[in-house]
């Protein structure tokens, strides 16, 4: 039943370039996307691992100036070597900016070992500042506050067709939405796995998870490699997909934005990025006309106080729950007419 | 005749002149004691003997100031907990002794871990070993849960579980994780007559499948029943040593629990 | 050589406020045990009153001042009753996850209030800076160095002084033994969040004037404010002290031999390194406050 609904969902999900007029929706669809796919990767760590990384927003934007950067060609004076890097192809940068990521996810995760809780916290937002200020400061490779600009969009050689770069909206969504589905059953696959089951046991009780042999470090920092490399993967469709990005993409306000998708929609399952992404994409949509900026970010930290007081799950689960007594309820009457069959046993 | 046997036999768990400082504070003093394969040695002592510093000693959770831990002649110094289970020493816990907000079934298959052979790659791709692996540890928790007694409750969350049943839950998620030897930290506290009487009957069976058993637990008639030799602690120290009769008698014993509430002493 | 003096100068005017924000956060974090992100915000808020009182309403400066770190200590004690009262059973990601709720809310309106162009606080000081030696120090600076050491005094002198103080220390040292003591732990939750948060503000009231009052203010006062909690050690409030007069040289050294860029990464390159080396502070005494 579940996976029927999953495939109906991909179909619609498919479908809509094709008769959606609305050019401006598009665009907030891919964006919406390609953020969802970044709340998806900080949930497997935020949500299912149980690590308080808040500096989630540094594996997007390592991942997107590396992209940018592999795919625009740079030369830079390192100590007085210079170091030049011809230009390669996007898929190129695409690959070494999920695996860069992916690396800053190694060292971020063997690092949550040694320092725990709240100041695990911190030390994840400053290295996010950090590294927004490496950006911003090492304007020889970077450009710093000038941008990156001209990123290439992404280019494949088709057989036949020859070669074919994705300018366009139509052809930037479908990209953004095979790599979101394809993210998604990384995780999912992941988390309804043994290894899945370390990193949620991990998360629920360390110490309980150790005494039955599961080496926790080891499972953290996968699930920080995974996370990171995501992460970074969205980063890269969004410096090919815009084609321009400058530091204030490591600002701190995108990590909250993916936490809050993540939390409102539910973290630790597997649609609550998707709700809370779809919820605080298409927001600021559909008020911007009403109120101005400031107004609107006021009403989003309200609504996230709001959810953690009423639904401190987020809505997903809640929405399960509710479903779920609805059936218990009519499982009950039907069960109410036969007699209390249950074991005997000895306990009360 | 057990300590005949006993003699012949090399030990499984050798406490070697373990001792634990915090601070100025000795919570263990000298601790030196083994357990034979096969065996069922139960630890008592009142309360703030050092039981429980001695259960996190010898499975990795706290560093000896001094002394030596050996299982099955390997020295377990160092070692980090997930490390000795690794070596199949596994043990329980008193309070949170089971993952709350997952089922039962759940809870079991978190501990058979150590048993799965899939890798990421079987994960991430789906490959029909990572599902042929999948469907063995199924059938495994099964197992566990009908061996333990608890299966009825498979679909329940932990968290909800009566007291007792929690209990047993955390022995079959120890047992997942294919233990040669099971240390047990007070496993019948807060279960009732007859359900502690079928815990015992659940050890007798768990060393029928080969595997040695260490217990802590304050419950006497339950200890002394199913216990091939006991071990006595008081302030950190061994006072006793012996067959359960032997120990009962035993003068020094007598006087460290007077005026300790012992449970059903 | 005369370079350093004048930026040894520099560090020590910024130290005295820098240690308030500092003082600030680790009575917050280290009673509470609350993420406050928050506390930037309440930095900015002073400098924002300290505008509003001096150059919109022609209130005196030094009125200003005080009323500005009044105003923050009622802003804080609101947050702490609306907010962490009714939060207090829950999780450390919980509350941390409504501090940010909070932060944004807070950051906002007063973006909505005051709008995002930066805006000059005049004070009554002369312009002409005293000249000593190789130095230059203006007036004003020597004046905000003079406010931040009194206020600091009289923290330290409330902390280990008066009977509030003692309060606190208990409720730090262990909350429910404190509480069966007869200390009434979440009057002193509210206390503390109004305190350090009127540190804070006090913070800001004193450099808006030196610097210009933007918007976003708080955001690196936030981390700055962390980063000397984990330096000095949490609730030490010497250790605070001590830590925003060395992160105020460490980064008045960093800018002027460095990069002045990098001015402001300085703080977080000290919380990741002492985090990773030494987590419980340079001042690894026994974790106390005072």
């Amino acid at each position: 039943m579940r996976r029927a609904v999953g495939y109906f969902w991909a179909l619609f999900l498919f479908s809509v370039p094709l008769w959606l007029q609305d050019q401006y929706l598009l665009h907030i669809l891919i964006v919406t996307g390609i953020f969802i796919i970044a709340a998806m990767s900080l949930n497997l760590l935020l949500g299912y691992t149980g690590q308080l990384s808040l500096g989630h927003v540094a594996f997007f934007g390592i991942g997107a100036y590396a992209s940018a950067l592999v795919s625009l060609g740079f030369d830079v004076d390192i100590f007085g070597y210079t170091l030049v890097h011809e230009p390669w192809p996007v898929l190129a940068g695409f690959a070494l900016g999920t695996a860069v990521a992916g690396l800053c996810g190694y060292a971020i995760g063997k690092l949550s070992f040694k320092v725990r809780g709240a100041y695990f916290v911190i030390v994840t937002i400053s290295f996010a500042e950090v590294t927004r200020l490496v950006a911003l400061n090492w304007v020889d490779l970077t450009q710093g506050p000038l941008a990156l600009t001209n990123i290439p969009p992404f280019t494949f050689d088709l057989p036949g067709i020859g070669r074919y770069a994705l300018w366009g909206k139509f052809s930037n969504y479908y990209l953004v939405l095979v790599v979101a589905i394809v993210a998604h059953m990384v995780i999912k696959r992941l988390v309804e796995s043994r290894i899945g089951r370390a990193m949620i046991a991990l998360k629920e009780n360390e110490s309980l998870a150790v005494s039955v042999g599961i080496d926790v470090t080891r499972y953290l920092v996968l699930a920080a490699v995974i996370s990171a490399a995501l992460a970074g993967a969205a980063g890269s469709l969004y410096a090919h997909y815009v084609k321009i990005i400058d530091p204030d993409i490591f600002l701190f306000i995108y990590t909250v934005t993916m936490v809050i998708m993540v939390i409102t929609g539910g973290k630790g399952t597997l649609a609550g990025p998707i709700v809370g992404g779809l919820i605080f994409g298409f927001m600021p949509v559909i008020v911007r006309s009403f109120v101005a900026p400031e107004v609107q970010w006021i009403l989003y930290g309200a609504l996230m106080i709001a959810i953690i007081y009423l639904l401190p799950q987020g809505i997903v689960p809640a929405v399960e729950r509710w479903i779920g007594s609805r059936v218990e309820d009519s499982q009950h009457s039907a069960a109410d007419a036969l007699p209390d069959s249950r074991n005997a046993g000895g306990s009360r | 005749m057990i300590e005949a046997q006993a003699a012949s036999i090399p030990p499984a768990l050798s406490v070697e002149h373990v001792t634990v400082r915090f601070g100025g504070l000795v919570a263990i003093s000298d601790l030196n004691f083994t357990v034979t394969e096969g065996e069922i040695v139960g630890l008592i002592g009142p309360n703030g003997a050092g039981k429980t510093t001695a259960f996190n000693v010898i499975t990795g959770f706290l560093r000896p100031t001094q002394g030596a831990v050996r299982y099955r002649g390997k020295s377990l110094n160092g070692l980090k907990p997930h490390e000795v289970a690794s070596l199949g020493l596994v043990r329980t816990f008193q309070r949170t002794s089971v993952f709350q907000n997952n089922t039962v079934f759940d809870n079991v298959l978190i501990g058979l871990h150590r048993r799965g052979r899939d890798t990421l790659s079987d994960t991430l791709l789906a490959l029909p070993r990572g599902k042929a692996s999948e469907r063995a540890l199924r059938d495994q928790a099964w197992e566990i849960l009908r061996l333990v007694g608890i299966e009825r409750r498979s679909s329940e969350f932990a968290g909800a579980l009566p007291y007792g049943d929690q209990r047993l839950l955390g022995v079959a998620l120890a047992l997942a994780a294919k233990p040669s030897m099971l240390l047990l930290d007070e496993p019948v506290s807060g279960m009732n007559a007859a359900e502690t009487a079928s815990f015992m009957t659940l050890v007798k069976r768990i060393r029928a499948l080969g595997v040695t058993i260490l217990l802590v637990e304050h419950d006497m008639p339950m200890v002394m029943g199913v216990s091939d030799r006991i071990v006595v602690l008081n302030y950190g120290r061994i006072i006793a040593e012996g067959s359960p009769a032997a120990v009962q008698s035993d003068a020094e014993v007598i006087r460290a629990y007077l005026g300790q509430g012992a449970k059903r002493a | 050589m005369d370079q350093l003096f004048q930026h040894l100068v520099n560090a020590f005017m910024l130290g005295g406020t820098y240690a308030l924000l500092g003082i600030g956060l680790t009575l917050i974090f280290g009673i509470m045990r609350v993420v406050n992100f928050t506390h930037g915000e309440l930095y900015s808020f002073g400098a924002y009153i300290v505008y509003l009182a001096a150059a919109a309403l022609g209130l005196n400066f030094f009125l200003s001042l005080a009323v500005a770190i009044v105003a923050g200590f009622l802003l804080g004690s609101l947050i702490e009753l609306a907010l962490l009262r009714p939060m207090r059973r829950a999780d450390i990601d919980t509350t941390m996850l409504v501090m940010i709720g909070a932060w944004i809310v807070l950051q906002n309106t007063e973006l909505l209030l005051w709008g995002g162009v930066a805006k000059a606080v005049p004070a009554p000081f002369a312009e002409t800076p005293l000249v000593l030696g190789p130095v230059s120090v203006a007036p004003l600076r020597v004046f905000v160095l003079g406010a931040a050491l009194l206020l600091i005094v009289g923290t330290y002198a409330l902390i280990n002084r008066t009977k509030l103080g003692r309060a606190m220390r208990a409720t730090f040292q262990d909350s429910e033994t404190a509480a069966l003591m007869g200390v009434n732990v979440s009057a002193i939750y509210t206390a503390t969040f109004a305190i350090g948060s009127g540190l804070a503000a006090a913070a800001g009231a004193l450099l808006g004037p030196v610097f210009l009052v933007t918007p976003t203010m708080g955001d690196l006062a936030s981390l700055k404010a962390f980063a000397i909690v984990i330096l000095g050690g949490l609730g030490n409030i010497q250790g605070a002290t001590i830590g925003g007069f060395i992160l105020a040289l460490v980064e008045e050294i960093g800018a002027g031999y460095i990069s002045s860029g990098y001015r402001d990464a300085m703080g977080f390159l000290i919380i990741i390194l002492v985090l990773l080396f030494k987590p419980t502070g340079l001042f690894a005494r026994a974790e106390r406050v005072g």
